[in-house]
């Protein structure tokens, strides 16, 4: 992997969380590159730092030292405004939990990144494609029937699979995925998995943090974190 | 394009909604009722004392009164800014009644009819000469026999609607009617003689309802010329204690009065070789509110206390806003951070709540007005049927001057009050909402993940 193919980039990324009296150390020092086009599975036991590391390379949150670059630019060093615009454009989320809001339709939840880019004006000029993609979509992943639906009307898979179309449809660099399967049966997580190899198939990249054999056995590459360090090996 | 949808879903799905709707609605819907009863009372308050006393009052407060009135009143009527002009005598006598051995001393008004119905709302007062006002001291039985014109309370009963029991005839009652005179020094006339009264007979010629309580309850009206004598301002250059003025429509009240002020000074000078003169000084040239400003001013003082008592109201929902959002922003807690996981920003949320805040503000108040223009169309038959029912009225109309309950609020209270709601509601979900804003994504996605 060149350094110039690379898409994420961590240096030295350090984190810790008050816990009590103490400051409990998360990541200590991880040096990380993401390639583009690569499906990367961060492993590790619970409380390693997995989703932690995945939070900081989606600007959901930021390190206590060491840097982060997305396509050679330090995060650190982008405003409010621009940290917004690297969420909805570059990067696409899925959780564990699918986080779905509940008083929006399954259409609506997919159309909530690009509603967020457009604005209101935007949104009046360019809602019929957006409405169009989210559909096609859905389609893809088999909810043509449910776009109208409310996330409780749905099974835990089915709103995974609205939560993937919600992250993919602004067509993000990365897909950054935690435990996008933890909470499913083995039959659904497997459908879930075989989206994701759809995805890395057709060049996308992505980062996904699991416990699941399976999905890592898929995976370009995997990182093993240990005690808040990227494990040798 | 998230921030004008998700109020709408957000106040369409949230239970806490409908509680935040309702301290907006209750709120709206008590300011409403108690200002539109309160100012209706005192609009109409001062509106009757504008009826009764006309625009402007050039009067003394001494019972001697003041002399050349008639030449005052004549150049009066010679500007341009005055409709109409009347002479006034206000004293007080001792009046009895030929069936009653006892005297009541009371208040007499010397009035001319022709020039007073012009010039206040005198007319409108009268019960038997309705139609015929100028002739209000002319009784119906004989209309030569000298007249007077008593205050409805002191004669007529009201039902417990407020409605006055009126003889369906006009009865043939007469009234001895004693005054004390005064010369123009202000000295009892043949006063170290003996006590000297004047005494007439006066007949009921109508009962005068004017809706102001102590006025109706304690006032005889009397022809002008006729209280002159009995009060002995006929003595020497004529005398008497008013002038009420009604200035033309168009013209300014206050700036009226000025003008009317300048003029007398002019006149007074004018007439400061007069015997008299010295009457002048105690002479005032006020509006009717200043004039009334005893009765009327601690009417505006409650309605001013009120406005206060309001503002604690507007602070209790400010408050309860307050709190019901920062119930809303902690169940919402999950949601906030979806959205900034898609990029939203602190201000796109912060506009989601606070857009939802007034759209709470104006269903609140769109319901809480609603309430109340239904409310107060129907106070008086439910004031009416409870009446009917249990016995309780408001105010007891055998006591109160008043008809019926004010229930007009017309169109600035209620919208000044859903401003106010709405404002409310923006100051009340301000501070859940910043918190909603500055809230840290990952906190909230990781304690909704556990």
């Amino acid at each position: 992997m060149t350094e110039n193919n690379n898409i994420l980039t961590c240096k030295q990324v350090f984190k810790s969380y008050p816990m009590g009296a103490v400051r409990l150390e998360v990541l200590k020092g991880i040096d990380l590159n993401v390639g583009r086009g690569e499906f990367v599975v961060v492993k590790g036991a619970s409380g390693s730092g997995k989703s932690t590391l995945l939070h900081i390379l989606g600007a959901l949150d930021k390190p206590d030292k060491g840097d982060v670059f997305f396509e050679g630019k330090k995060l650190s060093a982008f405003s409010g405004k621009k940290i917004n615009e690297f969420r909805n454009r570059k990067i696409g989320f899925v959780f564990q939990f699918y986080h779905l809001l509940d008083e929006l339709t399954v259409l609506q939840n997919v159309l909530l990144a690009p509603m967020v880019r457009a604005g209101a004006i935007g949104w009046l000029v360019g809602s019929a494609k957006a409405k169009k993609s989210a559909l096609q979509l859905l389609g893809e992943l088999g909810l043509s029937e449910r776009t109208e639906h409310r996330p409780y009307q749905l099974s835990g898979g089915e709103r995974q699979r609205v939560a993937i179309a919600r992250a993919m449809i602004n067509e993000p660099d990365v897909i950054l995925a935690d435990e996008p399967t933890g909470n499913l049966d083995s039959e659904t997580g497997n459908g879930i998995l075989r989206i994701f190899e759809k995805l890395h198939s057709a060049g996308q990249t992505i980062v996904m943090v699991t416990h699941d054999d399976r999905i890592a056995q898929k995976a370009s590459r995997i990182i093993r974190l240990a005690d808040g360090r990227v494990a040798p090996g | 394009m998230y921030d004008i949808i998700l109020p709408f879903k957000l106040f369409k799905s949230s239970r806490l909604t409908i509680l935040a709707v309702l301290a907006v609605a209750v709120s709206v819907f008590i300011v409403i009722v108690v200002m539109t009863v309160m100012n209706g009372l005192t609009v109409d308050f001062i509106d009757k004392n504008h009826g009764f006393f006309s625009d402007c009052i050039v009067s003394t407060d001494s019972l001697v009164g003041f002399g050349h009135y008639d030449e005052f009143i004549t150049t009066l009527r010679s500007s341009d800014f005055v409709e109409s002009v009347s002479p006034v005598i206000n004293t007080f006598g001792l009046v009895k009644s030929e069936s009653s051995s006892r005297n009541a001393a009371l208040g007499l008004m010397g009035i001319v009819p022709e020039t007073h119905i012009k010039t206040t709302d005198f007319a409108k007062s009268l019960y038997f000469h309705k139609d015929t006002p100028s002739l209000a001291f002319a009784p119906s039985y004989n209309t030569k026999l000298p007249g007077c014109v008593i205050g409805v309370d002191l004669l007529v009963e009201r039902d417990q609607w407020g409605n006055y029991m009126q003889w369906p005839y006009l009865p043939r009652w007469s009234y001895g009617i004693t005054c004390f005179p005064l010369t123009p020094k202000g000295t009892l006339v043949k006063a170290g003689v003996s006590v000297s009264a004047n005494t007439k007979t006066f007949y009921y010629s109508d009962n005068a309802n004017t809706g102001l309580a102590k006025i109706d309850s304690t006032m005889v009206y009397l022809p002008f010329e006729q209280l002159q004598s009995l009060t002995g301002m006929d003595i020497g250059q004529k005398r008497t204690s008013a002038i009420f003025i009604k200035f033309k429509k168009g013209f300014d009240i206050d700036k009226s009065v000025e003008k009317t002020a300048d003029l007398w000074g002019k006149f007074v000078e004018q007439k400061s070789d007069s015997d008299i003169a010295g009457l002048f000084k105690t002479v005032n040239i006020q509006d009717f509110r200043s004039y009334r400003r005893e009765t009327i001013a601690p009417m505006e003082k409650e309605q001013a206390m009120l406005l206060m008592l309001f503002l604690l109201v507007g602070l209790i929902t400010v408050f309860i806003i307050f709190v019901i959002f920062y119930m809303i922003v902690g169940a919402k807690n999950k949601d906030i951070g979806i959205l900034k996981s898609v990029g939203a920003s602190g201000f796109g949320i912060m506009r989601v709540f606070l857009r939802y805040a007034v759209l709470t503000g104006i269903v609140g108040a769109i319901v809480g007005i609603a309430c109340a223009l239904i409310f107060l169309d129907n106070i008086n038959s439910l004031e009416n049927w409870l009446y009917d029912k249990f016995g309780f009225q408001m105010w007891n109309r055998e006591i109160y001057a008043i008809g019926e309950i004010p229930n007009r609020p017309g169109v600035a209270l209620p919208v000044e009050v859903a401003a106010a709601a709405i404002v409310a509601c923006l100051l009340g979900a301000m501070l859940p909402t910043v918190r909603a804003a500055r809230q840290n994504c990952v906190d909230i996605l990781r304690v909704n993940q556990i």
